[in-house]
């Protein structure tokens, strides 16, 4: 049930499409909209461009080649099959799923030499370890369905061992574990602290932030809850905290939810509006205070007309005098042309 | 060691005072730069040093050290500092039948009912040797981190009894110091550990608590450290002295001020 990797030729052609599809946001234009978003970071999107590919990209619709799966040097541990076996195992306090975990990556780092024993006469590799669903049932764990079971120091002490492993060879582990049905959360906050890197992926759907249109198009949010200080006093922690994901056929991209909440509000703007964002040097060029002051006070009026609508049921009634003292509104668009402007901002030709 | 922090504790490697307990805590963030300063602090003041690093590698400190002015790998060379890998033992110990009493026993018990082969390493470690010359000051017991014991396995009563063994010998008798980090697992529920840290709170002359900022993350002031001196040495003041600063953790160094007086923020 793997998904077919993308190879290069066929990635790069189906992605220039998609480039070309895209609205690439104009990056010479400041922000003024509001101060902080001037000095927030610009997420850019990283996409697998062949000159600086990162990765491995997927196509999920499609499973991985059977002759690629025999030609890999890989082991798979399926626990139902390896519980009967005759592999020797020392004794041990974990629940015998785990021990017999233990003993399997360990016999492979050994014989693979990936700690150093026999030194690897080809090219120098990783041993790159995949757990799925650790501390579920399937690995004869009780944490999942019992708030404080018998094996409850089984998990963090398998964990404590296989991080004792990883450290003493050339490999990396990834681990996913279903902590929405562990009860007990000081055994998550225990797995948090033996763990280096640890993400959570929260997904929308069922959840009330389905219909939030701040989270329109993405599938869930990822929070990145602890990054390690390895060798370091420090740690590059990143100041994006608000972080979301969405999971198409050939991608899975990690954007900032600003963005796209930024990407909405240009929808509010009334119709005749867009075409001054279109001048460049207009004084109603986005960003500009003359902009955001319209802005600010279309929003006011907006919401003003909106209530008034609500409580009256009838639309506000515009007449010629008093046109100074008023502000922008609605109806001085219906015909795609500023009809009048307050005092300090100039008319475009 | 942190010069800054240093100036904090009101001690410099040459006048620390001998025969304490300083609990290290850290709640909601990191508090692992406490660890790196008081390892580097007792190498520099000339301590026998022993270090039960349960989680993280031996070059992971080693690294840090150096940052900070010492070098692990010649301290362990002329006999100063003794140090226990507690992630490389644990796959010695599981992996294979020990001869001897290990440290890390336990592991393959199932019902381990206490940490004396851990305490016996320890005291072996930093017993006086009776070549006549005095080649270290004090020893010293660092612990990183005692939480980690609770994970496998050890109950809070278990881990306070060697805590209580390891004060009798090395502050008591030995005249020497304990540095232990245990974390503050906050609103986790997690009951063995608030047992632990309150026991060691009580015994405890000296608690540097580091605390994650109340209003979440922020780029130029990483955390709070709380300073609380449970016996002062000056019989005068009655009360525990408590202070707290704001600190910043930098490649070498780590900077702190006053709340409020981030450079950042002036």
């Amino acid at each position: 049930e793997l998904p077919a990797p993308l190879l290069d030729d066929k990635c790069k052609k189906e992605f220039d499409e998609d480039v070309y599809n895209h609205k690439t946001p104009e990056s010479n234009i400041k922000m003024k909209i509001a101060w902080r978003y001037q000095l927030l970071p610009k997420m850019e999107q990283i996409g697998p461009v062949s000159s600086s590919r990162f990765g491995h990209y997927y196509d999920a619709s499609k499973r991985m080649p059977q002759e690629l799966i025999e030609a890999s040097n890989w082991h798979g541990f399926f626990l139902p099959e390896k519980i009967s076996s005759t592999l020797k195992v020392e004794p041990c306090s974990l629940t015998p799923g785990y021990t017999k975990l233990l003993q399997f990556i360990q016999n492979i780092i050994y014989e693979e030499g990936f700690d150093g024993s026999n030194p690897q006469k080809k090219q120098r590799n990783i041993l790159r370890i995949g757990i799925q669903n650790l501390g579920s049932p399937l690995w004869g764990d009780d944490i999942c369905c019992a708030e404080n079971g018998g094996n409850s120091h089984s998990l963090t002490k398998f964990l404590y061992v296989l991080r004792g492993l990883l450290r003493t060879s050339l490999s990396a582990c990834i681990i996913t574990m279903p902590t929405h049905l562990i009860q007990n959360k000081a055994i998550i906050a225990r797995v948090t602290t033996l763990s280096d890197i640890v993400v959570g992926l929260e997904s929308f759907i069922g959840s009330e932030r389905e219909t939030n249109p701040l989270y329109k198009d993405y599938h869930g949010l990822i929070h990145i809850r602890q990054i390690p200080r390895l060798n370091n006093l420090i740690c590059d922690e990143s100041d994006v905290k608000d972080l979301a994901f969405k999971l198409k056929r050939k991608l899975f991209t990690i954007e900032w939810v600003q963005d796209n909440y930024l990407r909405q509000e240009r929808n509010i703007y009334p119709p005749g509006f867009s075409y001054l964002l279109k001048q460049k040097d207009s004084a109603w060029g986005e960003g500009s205070l003359q902009h955001s002051t319209f802005l600010m006070s279309f929003l006011a009026k907006a919401t003003a007309f909106a209530s008034r609508l609500v409580r009256h049921s009838e639309p506000l009634k515009q007449n010629g005098s008093g046109r100074i003292r008023q502000a922008a509104g609605p109806r001085l668009w219906h015909d795609g042309r500023r009809q009048e402007a307050p005092g300090l901002l100039g008319i475009p030709p | 060691m942190f010069v800054e922090l240093n100036n904090l504790l009101n001690t410099t490697p040459d006048r620390a005072e001998q025969g304490k307990l300083t609990l290290l805590c850290d709640a909601k963030t990191d508090g692992s730069f406490l660890v790196h300063h008081f390892l580097s602090f007792y190498l520099k003041a000339n301590c026998k040093v022993c270090f039960v690093a349960l989680i993280q590698s031996f070059s992971h400190y080693s690294i840090v050290g150096q940052k900070l002015g010492v070098s692990l790998t010649m301290a362990r060379e002329r006999g100063q500092l003794v140090f226990l890998e507690g992630l490389k033992s644990a796959v010695d110990v599981v992996f294979q039948a020990q001869k001897e009493p290990h440290p890390l026993q336990f592991l393959r018990e199932a019902n381990a009912g206490n940490l004396k082969p851990l305490f016996e390493f320890v005291r072996e470690a930093l017993k006086p040797i009776d070549s006549g010359e005095a080649r270290w000051t004090y020893p010293v017991l660092l612990v990183d981190d005692l939480s980690v014991l609770l994970s496998l396995g050890m109950g809070a009563v278990a881990v306070l009894d060697f805590i209580h063994y390891c004060r009798a010998t090395v502050c008591w008798e030995l005249k020497g110091n304990v540095v232990v980090l245990v974390h503050d697992s906050g609103d986790a529920e997690d009951e063995e550990n608030d047992i632990l840290l309150n026991g060691l709170s009580h015994q405890s002359h000296l608690i540097l608590r580091a605390e994650g900022l109340a209003t979440g993350f922020c780029r130029d002031v990483h955390g709070q450290l709380r300073i609380l001196w449970r016996r002062p040495s000056q019989p005068t003041v009655h009360r525990d002295q408590s202070f707290t600063y704001q600190y910043k953790i930098q490649d070498k160094s780590v900077s702190f001020f006053a709340k409020g007086m981030s450079p950042a923020v002036l």
